[in-house]
């Protein structure tokens, strides 16, 4: 299937209740799908085209403040419209799922694949202190098993969870193992509104907090929730890593090509591995400087200027030498030049 | 008030359990205060407080969820229409309105406003236009009259520059997902009386699944029309009446 | 056994199917398949191409540089293929249109006349059917009976009736390709 067809049926499958959405390339096909397929008659799942991408994302949050499974997909133009309602649902503490299927930008950008959506997803986006937690699939099977594991996660914690993708993995085909139809939960949590309990004093959903001594609670509250999120829900990859001198790391799509050069590499004999985060947020810091103690040096392949490298530094703090290798603006680079760069900016270097 | 006073041989009013005791922040003489009450009679009497689910705006009704006692949720400035449709979708046997400001509304919320209605959500719409920026301080509207001024127009509002005052709830009437629009004012008791049944069949109508209801409320601003109440209401009457009359602009063909 | 493929040419000539039918074929036979398309508004009249592979093993990256195979379908296509393809490799290219001749001598080369053909076939739907029949007789990894099941996925159920159509087609290319130049 196709990747965002492929997540799409995902999300009927998860139960989801509502899917809110607006149509952008290289993802239109999210939402496409969803219609094509009546999730209304298969599961009561509403689908809606919203007037805007904000619009889309402040349907996200009336629907999450009831407790209902929803979500909400784009690219990045259109994820740079919704950073205000993300940051008032993370600020509200409601649970949904985003997807960002990630195309170069900056601005109108173009419609090609890109990674350079990390520091928007990962360093927060909108205003305010707040984390999401970022998935970063790089098959169409983890696009698909992270919609099920997104919505576990973002109730699990009250938060916000992005499917942080790429027009690669949105457009491409390839096999992938759908999980069986989840049914679909009638919400009863004691901070949704539901509509007031007799006896009870009403529910309000909101992320306003006049006193600042009151607002820091808040932000105590939630810096304690993604602490706990750091220690309980780090995903990453290894491969070749045991014998290893010298490391690769890259995430999504550019992994599988990276993973190519790491091929290519052992071939000629350089021990090479591969570290791949499946969670950009919270970041395999742990791993790293694991990692960094073994290797003599990091080379962090991205389809972006250079945005990861910075999380990878800070992990691996000054023990061992990082360096960047990227393509961007909707280019893709291609093993050769990743191996290439591998031997000049690491081994030569 | 003292207990003894309060027999039920001369209880003539009691406050609604729709709203909190929560002490209010609204100034002195503002509309605000009656139109939330007028609302909160409504749910009550139609004894729905408990499939209630309001949505309240950014301007000076932001801490309308502290007083209404219904399950409400905080909305981004101008987003309300679209978190009201989220609500709506996915619990369709309740009752969801918004209560918003000309702000909210009318500027910033203009394509959620337009787009709610235009997709006939079967909501509740309540539009306080009071044709100021009350919370901010008193900024100029999309409903500040001509020749008004404000903070952000101290010279009045040029329409050269400034553009003419928006009749929102004229143009939304236009729209086939608006099921009954009216205009009402809560300043006088015949006023709140009518405004209160207007309410009313706004919410009856969306028992019977009919479509978006939109019902504003022009109403005063003393503070930052720099105004005594009643001054305020005297002024509203002469230059807002005339521009935004009172009545109903889109009726039930059905009805 | 690892096959990369990439498929190139006019936007509706049905490259993007054709790769897609390939990789359900290859699922079919129980291989490893990956299927990218180039998108956006080249789709749209413009130029086309997708990625194919197909693999006994894990497929790493879906975005290649270089290929085993190239389908060009186009001269533009064959302008930007041609050196793509690896040494020893196929190319494949259908010969309306061509201005200019394949240059490269490290590769094994055939030419296909599928147009005329589904001309002949009183259907130019099925011309990309026919370049698959061709392909498949030069490197025949995924049996017919394949084909047809992939065909079956990806057809809807209301074409399913044309599936002896492409069949026919299928067959016709596997007759009519010829090689032009061949690697000893």
């Amino acid at each position: 299937m196709k990747g965002n067809e492929a997540l799409a049926e995902a999300a009927i499958r998860a139960g989801a209740d509502a899917y809110f959405g607006y149509p952008i390339t290289p993802q239109s096909e999210v939402i496409e799908y969803l219609m094509a397929n009546k999730p209304e008659d298969r599961t009561g799942m509403v689908v809606l085209q919203a007037e805007s991408e904000i619009a889309a994302i402040n349907m996200v949050y009336g629907a999450a403040g009831c407790g209902k499974k929803a979500m909400t997909s784009s690219s990045s133009p259109g994820m740079s419209l919704k950073q205000e309602g993300i940051s008032y649902i993370a600020g509200a503490e409601l649970p949904c799922l985003l997807v960002n299927v990630v195309r170069g930008g900056p601005g109108l950008g173009t419609i090609q694949p890109s990674q350079s959506d990390y520091f928007q997803s990962v360093k927060g986006g909108g205003h305010g202190d707040y984390k999401l937690i970022v998935l970063a699939p790089a098959t169409v099977q983890e696009s698909v098993d992270y919609v099920k594991l997104g919505f576990e996660l973002a109730f699990k914690y009250r938060n916000p969870v992005m499917i942080q993708s790429d027009g690669i993995i949105g457009q491409m085909m390839e096999k992938v193992e759908l999980f069986e139809q989840m049914p679909r939960v009638e919400p009863n949590y004691e901070w949704a509104t539901l509509g007031k309990k007799t006896d009870q004093p009403a529910t309000f959903i909101t992320s306003l907090q006049l006193q600042a001594e009151e607002q820091e609670k808040v932000n105590h509250r939630l810096q304690a929730k993604y602490r706990e999120i750091e220690k309980n829900e780090v995903m990453f990859e290894k491969i070749n890593c045991d014998d290893a001198e010298y490391l690769f790391t890259a995430f999504g799509s550019c992994a599988r090509i990276t993973r190519k050069a790491m091929e290519m590499a052992r071939a000629k004999g350089i021990k090479v591995g591969l570290l791949r985060p499946q969670t950009l947020y919270p970041f395999p810091v742990d791993e790293f400087n694991k990692l960094a103690d073994q290797v003599k040096g990091i080379l962090c392949v991205e389809m972006n200027a250079g945005q990861m490298v910075e999380d990878v530094r800070l992990s691996v703090n000054g023990k061992t030498r990082v360096e960047h290798f990227g393509r961007y603006g909707g280019m893709i680079p291609n093993p050769d030049e990743i191996l290439n760069a591998l031997e000049q900016k690491i081994i030569g270097g | 008030m003292s207990e003894n006073l309060i027999k039920p041989e001369n209880l003539v009013y009691q406050k609604t359990e729709a709203l909190t005791d929560r002490v209010m922040h609204y100034c002195p003489g503002c509309g605000h205060g009656t139109a939330h009450r007028i609302l909160a009679e409504v749910i009550q009497e139609m004894g729905i407080m408990d499939q209630t689910i309001g949505v309240a705006p950014v301007g000076c009704s932001v801490l309308a969820y502290y007083y209404f006692n219904v399950d409400m949720q905080e909305a981004a400035h101008g987003r309300a229409p679209a978190v009201a449709t989220g609500i709506k979708r996915v619990f369709p046997e309740k009752f969801v309105f918004t209560y918003q400001g000309d702000g909210d509304l009318a500027a910033i919320g203009t394509a959620e406003t337009i787009h709610a209605i235009n997709r006939g959500e079967n909501i509740l719409i309540v539009f306080v236009n009071n044709g100021i920026y009350g919370m901010t301080g008193g900024q100029m509207a999309p409903t500040t009259l001509v020749g008004m001024k404000s903070s952000t127009s101290p010279f009045g509002r040029d329409t050269k520059t400034m553009g003419s005052p928006l009749k929102i709830t004229e143009l939304i009437a236009q729209l086939p997902g608006a099921y009954f629009v009216t205009r009402q004012a809560v300043h006088k008791p015949g006023n709140v009386r009518k405004a209160k049944k207007a309410i009313r069949k706004a919410l009856e109508y969306q028992k019977l699944d009919k479509g978006t209801c939109f019902v504003e409320i022009v109403s005063n601003c003393p503070s930052n029309w720099k105004m005594t109440p009643v001054q305020s209401n005297k002024w509203m009457e002469e230059n807002m009446f005339p521009y935004y009359p009172l009545g109903d602009i889109k009726v039930p063909e059905d009805n | 056994m690892t096959e990369e493929i990439i498929i190139a040419g006019f936007g509706g000539q049905g490259v993007l199917s054709m790769g897609q039918i390939l990789c359900y074929s290859g699922v079919m036979q129980n291989k490893e398949v990956s299927w990218m398309p180039s998108y956006g508004p080249e789709m749209r009249g413009g130029t086309a191409n997708c990625t194919a592979i197909i693999s006994d093993e894990q497929i790493s990256s879906p975005v290649l540089n270089t290929f085993d195979t190239a389908i060009v379908l186009n001269q533009p296509s064959m302008d930007k293929f041609e050196d793509a393809i690896k040494p020893g490799g196929l190319l494949i290219y259908e010969s309306n249109g061509m201005i200019r001749k394949p240059k490269r001598k490290d590769i094994n080369i055939c030419v296909i006349n599928a147009y005329d053909e589904s001309v002949r076939m009183n259907n130019t739907k099925v011309f990309n059917m026919i370049v698959i029949g061709g392909f498949l007789k030069i490197k025949p990894i995924i049996d017919m009976e394949n084909v047809i099941k992939g065909l079956q996925k990806v057809l809807p159920e209301r074409y399913h009736h044309l599936i002896p159509l492409n069949e026919d087609a299928i067959r016709k290319g596997m007759e009519i390709i010829t090689v032009e130049h061949q690697l000893n």
